[in-house]
């Protein structure tokens, strides 16, 4: 069993991230990722790896760009502000099929909003964020272990299927402490195969493209349509969710991230006062686990979507449950703080009074 | 029968898609003699930019990766970070270098950053059509000034290779022009010094090429000479040639 | 068990690190637990305040928004915090700058001089740990031996001399809960 230690939830995604195999790291000041970037810079050198502060978050991206070509494992973090300027790069990521990790530490919003934390990045990291049609692989830590141990899933997806990898975490998620096993194996990046498509030192080879465009009349349409088979297959094998006190709930709360863990504390009033209420806790949230939710509305009638935002995450519960239960929903955004009474207030008005709740909440 | 010349192994056998009288055929043409030279070609890592050159990565005969508008330089930190025994160049133009991507030159510059930049001057946007470039001349004609650039409403054309002489970090600093037989020899000259210096981890390396834009001058297709007239007479004028920075130069004063 | 506690005073009064080291402790005695900071724009000055979570039981919520216990190092944060105590929580006052007294009867209260303490013990900068002391003897949520332990696991570069100024600090608290 691996030692606990207590760390932050940004410092031991950073670790994690280095026990992963990654060797380079680009990012720029940004609260409250600020740990990231402060652990990457001293850590990374005793990794044998290269830190770079970058001018921008721009910059930044696209210095993960240039790495990630060479096949070497990178990543860069920010929060909201800084995750939408970095939209641009990771569009041209996914355009050039290259695995790499960004973890947005997500802040309240929109525009420069607060430092608070907040889950307003929802639709803008399940649908892609930037221009044309792709998709990053999205894993919502919601304690201080998932951001140790989640790099290493999302570095083993993300190569596996050549795809942007993105660690949704929140503020509250991010500066908490907790104690912390590191129980992800650990990676040595020396080890790892390079790949067929690496940028590197071409000495009796042909030369390597590392691309996302193809002018040629139908190669565009080519290029995407193999990158949407290997989504098909990553949707098919890679989704993570994780249930709680479902057995016998007749209403079930879906949650993720840091809205999870207070839906949990209501979860446990609601049971002391006889309410049966379980969670569903999306893991991955793309892909969504729209089958198991398709699955449990067979038997469950009523769901309560519980988001710190105005009603994001609320829409994939719809199309997964397709008319077949009641949808609930206590959102709550700005980054104000979500308590577990308020939650559990939501619930007793639903499963006592029967009332149909789908509003933001005061 | 002897051989003379032929195509460097650095360029691709893939055919040129640039206008008559661009200059970029020549730039890419001695570029390519430079790397061969030097030996260094399955060494080179190149970043191919948004513009006119964006089939960069189909022309040069070594491994290429296509960048976004202006970040040329992010992704060289990038990739020469990871692989710091690669040879990273970006090549870029004038709206991909000095307006969109103002920043992460001089960031790359500032960092010291142990690449090369190729940077195509030719004071006009080529691929969108003619617009105003960071460093279209004052009264040169341009799609978004049909007038000629006014400096009341557009300002003034911006001098790289000066700006980044002011920068610690940059250690070899050139600019040349292929609109002469002698201009394009001292061009790669320039640029050979430039890798010279990327592979003696000397630091930052520029070379600024003047380059011919007949399409978009407007230049006459009957007589060339309009286009090397405009370099000659006017935009060196505003940007001299010479070095503008050589470290190695200084150390050894 | 459970005990959610808030922790609140200027910046620079050692709230953070008093947060830290309760979580440390709890963690050392096979307790799950949980540190957040409520973390302001302001580097220096300001008010800063954490919550932290010590739990027989797996943590479910970091932010503590009823908390069993409440530690006030100054006056603002009495104001804004007394409000939030469970009914029969705990409040600690630091009489030394607090002069105000609650007004709610439902609440045991602790009047700790922490900042004369730490004074008479010759380093003003160990009053956190005079109301950690108060703390872990009044509610038991953990040891005085707990607290000892994580201080040079949370402090690495503390000087032994330093360490044991703070446990007799620990130690002044603890007594004068117990009185």
């Amino acid at each position: 069993m691996a030692e606990k230690i207590l760390m932050k939830g940004n410092e031991a995604l950073a670790e994690g991230a280095i026990r992963a195999g990654c060797r380079f790291f680009a990012g720029y000041p940004i609260t409250p990722q600020n740990e990231v970037p402060e652990y990457m810079s001293w850590r990374m050198g005793q990794a044998g790896g290269a830190f770079v502060q970058a001018e921008s978050e721009v910059s930044a991206i696209n210095m993960i760009y240039g790495a990630a070509a060479t096949g070497k494992r990178c990543m860069t973090s920010s929060s909201s502000p800084g995750i939408s300027l970095k939209q641009e790069g990771l569009s041209y990521c996914a355009g050039a099929d290259l695995p790499l990790l960004i973890a947005n530490v997500m802040r309240g919003g929109p525009g420069l909003g607060n430092i608070a934390g907040a889950q307003g990045d929802y639709w803008q990291s399940t649908r892609g964020g930037g221009h044309g049609d792709y998709r990053t692989f999205v894993m919502a830590p919601n304690c201080v272990s998932e951001m140790a141990n989640f790099p290493h899933k999302c570095f083993e997806v993300a190569s596996k299927y050549r795809v942007p990898a993105m660690i949704l975490a929140d503020g509250i998620i991010g500066q908490m402490m907790e104690p912390v096993q590191f129980t992800a194996p650990e990676v040595d990046p020396s080890k790892l195969p390079e790949p067929s498509w690496a940028l590197g030192i071409g000495e009796g080879r042909t030369k390597r493209i590392v691309k996302s465009y193809d002018l040629r009349e139908g190669y565009l349409e080519k290029m995407v349509m193999e990158r949407v088979a290997r989504y098909r297959e990553l949707e098919k094998n890679e989704v993570l969710y994780e249930e709680k006190m479902l057995a016998d709930a007749e209403i079930a709360i879906v949650a993720y991230g840091t809205s999870a863990r207070v839906s949990l504390a209501a979860i446990k009033l609601a049971r002391e006062k006889g309410l049966k209420v379980g969670l569903f806790r999306p893991i991955t949230l793309w892909p969504f686990p729209k089958l198991r939710l398709a699955e449990l509305s067979g038997r469950i009638k009523k769901f309560l979507v519980v988001e710190m935002s105005l009603g994001q995450m609320v829409e994939d519960v719809q199309l997964s449950i397709g008319g077949r239960a009641e949808v609930n929903l206590h959102a709550k955004p700005g980054a104000a703080v979500i308590t577990a009474e308020e939650v559990y207030d939501t619930l007793e008005r639903i499963v006592k009074k029967g009332a149909k709740e789908y509003a933001v909440a005061q | 029968m002897q051989l003379l010349n032929k195509r460097p192994e650095s360029l691709t056998e893939q055919t040129m898609h640039y206008c008559p009288g661009c200059g970029h055929g020549i730039i890419h043409r001695v570029t390519a003699e430079v790397m061969d030279e030097l030996g260094i070609r399955s060494r080179c890592i190149g970043v191919a930019p948004v513009g006119c050159a964006v089939f960069a990565d189909t022309y040069f005969n070594c491994d290429m990766i296509q960048g976004p508008h202006g970040r040329g330089p992010a992704e060289a930190t990038g990739i020469k970070r990871c692989r710091p025994d690669a040879i990273v160049f970006s090549y870029q133009g004038d709206g991909d270098l000095a307006s969109i991507g103002m920043a992460e030159i001089v960031h790359a510059a500032i960092r010291s950053e142990n690449i090369t930049v190729i940077f195509v001057n030719n004071a006009i946007y080529g691929m969108t059509g003619g617009q105003m470039a960071p460093t279209t001349l004052i009264g040169q004609k341009a799609t978004t000034c049909v007038g000629g650039r006014a400096a009341e409403q557009a300002g003034y054309p911006i001098r790289m290779s000066e700006l980044l002489a002011t920068i610690d970090g940059a250690s070899y600093l050139e600019r040349t022009s292929v609109h002469t037989a002698p201009g394009v020899l001292k061009t790669k000259a320039a640029i050979k010094k430039a890798f010279q210096c990327q592979i003696d981890r000397k630091g930052f390396s520029m070379v600024e090429i003047l380059s011919m834009c007949p399409t978009n001058w407007g230049t006459r297709l009957d007589n060339p000479s309009e286009a090397t007239k405009f370099i000659n007479d006017d935009m060196m004028k505003v940007f001299p040639l010479g070095v503008y920075k050589d470290a190695l130069k200084q150390e050894q004063r | 068990m459970y005990q959610g506690i808030r922790i609140s005073g200027f910046g620079g009064q050692g709230v953070i690190s008093a947060g830290v080291l309760l979580a440390y402790s709890g963690m050392l005695e096979n307790k799950e637990a949980s540190f957040f900071p409520a973390y302001g724009a302001e580097m220096r000055g300001g008010t800063a305040n954490c919550s932290v979570v010590i739990s027989s039981d797996e943590v479910t919520t970091p932010i503590v928004s009823s908390p069993d216990t409440v530690i006030v190092f100054n006056e603002p944060s009495l104001a804004k915090f007394e409000p939030m105590v469970k009914p029969g929580g705990l409040l600690i006052i630091n009489a030394s700058l607090v002069n105000s007294r609650p007004a709610r009867k439902d609440i045991k209260v602790l009047c700790v001089p922490c900042n004369e303490i730490a004074g008479e013990l010759g380093n003003a900068k160990i009053m956190n740990m005079v109301a950690l002391g108060a703390f872990a003897a009044a509610t038991g949520a953990v040891s005085i031996e707990a607290i000892t332990k994580a201080l040079p696991k949370v402090y690495k570069k503390l000087k032994p001399e330093v360490i044991e100024l703070n446990v007799k600090a620990l130690k002044r608290g603890a007594q004068l809960s117990l009185n």
